[in-house]
């Protein structure tokens, strides 16, 4: 089995494993990186959603020999240190989960919005997440909580509380 | 438990997969029979396996048996942790929190010393399940009543200590006080690490609603910062060293039987291979290999022609069957004298309504991992049974129940789905042949098809009215789907109510809201037909026939808050509303729809849910299963339905099975109905049950097509 590189949360990794193997399965069953989450294999889902150079990726259709020399960023290197990043933060805020088994792909999905997009619409927040599912109907919150992060990472004042 | 023992609990008929045969028949050894017969195991027969299971197997009995001692559920440990157990599960319900919040009430203690153990059959107290929007109404009073005879319990200890009158001592904030001395004491250290051996006595009084200081706000999820940064681990996500990841093969069809099987190859990998009765399986160190493993298996299978979906509807009327009815003659409700009242009727109306089979899809999918040490298993695994797996498992293997552990973490949702414990008894029996822990993760398309559907179903509503809108006659009669919700809360003076168990082309279960869904289809649907047909206002008729004040308060509520008065803006804009009473709860949901007959485009655009559950205890988590509910309820209503042929699922995918998406959310406005002087009910399933008839009748407002069918436009006004 041919030896791979891996850059994983700032971390270089050296891996032998199969480069036809999904990027999920190797951050899951590898690296032990499990909040990045299977529920599709197909890519409809988003709860798999990680972060290529930046960009949201679907993690259970990447190969991983695809990946590198580009870096990967999954939920668990999002915080630094105790501080949660704004996102985070704004789905706690907004109480914006119920099981909350989307909510990483969900926080990475909207993490790479507000990447490219500082200040989206509520128009330009649905079309873009649209590829992630919440089965137990979040929606609402969800979007709510990445307009509220969009505020905190603008320095704007956002309400303590929840707006609802 | 101080309250009075309940009668048997009556399961509702639709909890099919309750009574179910167990899905695999383990062949046993003949060391394996001595052993078994040494140990005196109880051998279910199928009548009594649902009640055995409800009832928790041999040594239990619901009702009568919740643990009166205080210890059994609570504990404070000497580092001030207030340790609670229960064997309620969390799937997303948030009942962590809300649980939580009842005993730092009870306790007067801040919320974040309390640790709820949750769903551990060895540490928990029995409990019978998660389902029924039966965890607020049951366990939140009962941990409410033991947390509150813990702070009895810490002042009588208090006042031991200090020989002061008990009666002018005061609890507040994890300690007890003595206002008169200023002396004050943690709960900790007036327990020192001791159990909490007393009873809980039978009329202790709890803490008034109205005077509730952390139950009745909006705490947010006690450990939600787990789930923000990706660290809580999910069934599935569990790992113990030198764990195996487990495959199961699965017939090519519903019901297919194997007829040879060479696993030669699979062997040659060096994999763990089980071939036991009709389970075929593998486990092998990463999921690659087991995957490939299985693809190597060879195998002939058997198949017998099944019904498809095109048939389903004249299939179920034709097919009766009383095996799954626990009452044998169906679930029958009689009043007066219908047929009469038919017969002499000025105004009479007959419709068919139907339901198809719909699919969960909870995001996690079936997952357990299973380990054996000698003869004792353990088994992690996502289900709102944990005590129904255990009994699951211990019959799978011949084995006491007091040697088997289930373990439930906080799981990817159920919505109903999550009740049986097969991905449990997978995991466990090729752990056992593995001699080494196995992980079985069901994909997605297995979830699709061996899995459980809620039923599908066909309802048959005739009804007479007076010309002034007062219902005289009420024929209902429902065909599989299942008999909760199945009575009207209308005021009618003949009924007859009737649930006919039939046969299923397809598994089926429960589903959250069960066949109340289906029964507010078809009666909330009805309502509205007849109602135009005599040109009243549908509001107008229904609380013309409504007396129940909880309900009309709720229809109330939601009208003026939709502004059910205002006139339309646009000839596609349509307006309806459902409602009804569910699990101790009131809904009623009022719909905007746009509706467009020459594009066939139907978009749901507002939605105004009223909720009504006594004395609430969470407002902003009810207001998150309101509007949950209303989105999830938007796929069964609008396009969820199963496709089948020949006993093969045709959309068993997330590709193919469309589920409700950010740009299907309608815009939700949730009122809550505080009624702080009522019992506090379950919030989980009630608010679903009003969505579908409200957006079938706003579509009929938009464009006079009348839908009787869910989903109601799964390709389109036009081509439905």
């Amino acid at each position: 089995m041919p030896t791979l590189p891996l850059v994983v949360n700032g971390r270089d990794f050296s891996l032998e494993v199969d480069p036809q193997t999904s990027l999920l399965t190797v951050l899951r069953d590898h690296l032990d990186l499990t909040g990045s989450k299977y529920g599709c294999g197909e890519g409809v889902c988003g709860a798999c959603t990680v972060l290529i150079d930046g960009k949201a990726q679907r993690s259970c259709i990447t190969r991983v020999g695809s990946v590198w020399p580009k870096t990967i960023t999954t939920i668990e290197g999002l915080t630094s240190g105790e501080q949660l990043h704004p996102v985070q933060q704004a789905f706690l805020d907004e109480s914006a989960m119920q099981c909350a088994y989307c909510t990483s792909g969900m926080i990475m999905s909207a993490v790479s919005l507000l990447n490219a997009n500082h200040n989206p619409t509520e128009r330009q927040i649905i079309d873009f997440m649209d590829g992630n599912v919440c089965r137990c109907g979040t929606y609402p919150r969800i979007v709510s909580a990445i307009q509220r992060a969009a505020k905190v990472m603008a320095g704007s004042p956002v309400a303590r509380e929840a707006s609802r | 438990m101080n309250e009075k023992p309940q009668a048997a609990i009556v399961l509702d008929p639709e909890r099919y997969e309750l009574s179910a045969e167990p899905l695999y028949h383990f062949d046993v050894d003949r060391r394996e029979f001595f052993k078994l017969l040494g140990a005196g195991v109880l051998v279910y027969s199928a009548l009594n396996r649902a009640v055995t299971q409800e009832s928790g197997g041999a040594g239990h009995s619901w009702g009568d048996s919740l643990p009166k001692e205080i210890d059994t559920w609570l504990h404070i440990g000497e580092n001030g942790r207030v340790i609670v157990y229960t064997g309620k599960v969390e799937v997303g319900q948030n009942i962590r929190t809300s649980l939580s919040q009842a005993v730092a009430e009870e306790l007067h203690i801040a919320i974040d010393k309390i640790e709820m153990v949750m769903g551990d059959t060895q540490l928990t107290p029995f409990d019978m399940g998660t389902f029924g929007s039966r965890t607020t109404p049951t366990m939140n009073l009962q941990l409410r009543k033991v947390a509150a005879a813990a702070r009895d319990l810490l002042v009588g200890l208090a006042a031991a200590q200090w020989q002061a009158d008990r009666t002018r001592l005061v609890a507040a904030d994890g300690r007890v006080g003595d206002p008169q001395t200023k002396r004050s004491v943690e709960y900790a250290a007036l327990v020192k690490g001791q159990q909490l051996a007393a009873s809980i006595p039978f009329d202790d009084p709890l803490v008034s609603a109205t005077d509730w200081k952390i139950a009745g706000q909006s705490v947010h999820k006690v450990n939600g910062r787990d789930f923000v940064t990706g660290k809580h681990r999910y069934p599935s996500d569990l790992k113990l060293p030198d764990m195996l990841h487990g495959k199961v093969l699965r017939p090519p069809s519903f019901g297919a039987a194997l007829l040879s099987l060479d696993t030669q190859k699979a062997e040659q990998m060096g994999v763990t291979v089980v071939h036991d009765g009709n389970f075929v399986g593998v486990a092998a160190p990463s999921t690659p290999l087991a995957e490939r493993a299985l693809k190597s298996l060879h195998a002939e299978w058997k198949s017998e022609r099944q019904p498809s979906h095109d048939e389903l509807f004249q299939y179920l009327k034709k097919n009766p069957e009383n095996g799954n009815d626990p009452t044998g003659d169906g679930d029958r409700f009689a009043v007066g004298n219908v047929d009469q009242a038919l017969t002499s009727t000025d105004h009479k109306l007959q419709q068919t309504y139907s339901v198809s089979y719909i699919a969960h899809v909870p995001l996690e999918p079936r997952a357990a991992l299973a380990k054996w040490e000698g003869d004792n298993l353990t088994v992690w695994t996502g289900t709102q049974r944990p005590f129904g797996v255990r009994g699951q498992l211990a019959e799978a293997f011949r084995m006491p129940e007091e040697r088997v552990r289930v373990l439930m973490p906080d799981t990817g949702s159920g919505y109903g789905g999550k009740h049986t414990g097969e991905t449990a008894i997978e995991a466990a029996r090729l752990a056992r042949a593995a001699k080494r822990p196995v992980k079985v993760v069901w994909t997605r398309e297995e979830e699709f098809s061996w899995a459980y559907f809620r039923p599908a179903g066909v309802i048959d509503v005739t009804s007479a009215v007076h010309r002034d809108g007062t219902l005289t006659a009420w024929d209902f009669h429902n065909y599989n789907s299942g008999s909760a919700g199945i009575r009207t809360y209308y005021e009618i003076p003949n009924q007859r109510i009737v649930f006919h168990p039939t046969k299923s082309p397809l598994r089926q279960g429960s589903y959250r809201a069960l066949a109340a869904t289906a029964n507010h289809f078809a009666r909330e649907s009805h309502m509205d037909e007849v109602a135009h047909s005599l040109k009243m206002d549908p509001l107008e008729f229904r609380l013309k026939n409504l007396k129940n004040e909880r309900l009309r308060a709720v229809f109330e509520a939601a009208a003026k808050r939709f502004g059910w008065e205002k006139p339309k803006s646009e000839p596609e804009q349509g307006f309806g509303m459902g409602g009804g009473y569910e699990k101790l709860g009131n809904i009623a949901t009022f719909v905007e729809v746009h509706a467009d007959l020459k594009t066939g485009e139907v978009k749901v655009v507002r939605v105004v849910s009223a909720f009504e559950c006594g004395a609430i205890v969470n407002p902003d988590n009810l207001r998150n299963q309101i509007e949950g509910s209303n989105v999830q309820g938007l796929g069964g209503a609008l396009f969820e339905a199963i496709a089948f042929d020949n006993g093969k699922i045709l959309n068993g995918r997330m590709s193919e099975y469309r589920v409700p998406r950010f740009s299907d959310t309608p815009v939700i406005e949730t009122v809550l109905l505080d009624r702080k002087d009522l019992s506090s009910a379950g919030a989980g399933e009630c608010p679903m049950i009003g969505l579908a008839p409200a957006i079938a009748n706003a579509i009929f407002d938009a464009t006079g097509v009348r839908l009787r069918s869910l989903p109601l436009i799964p390709n389109g006004l036009k081509a439905s």
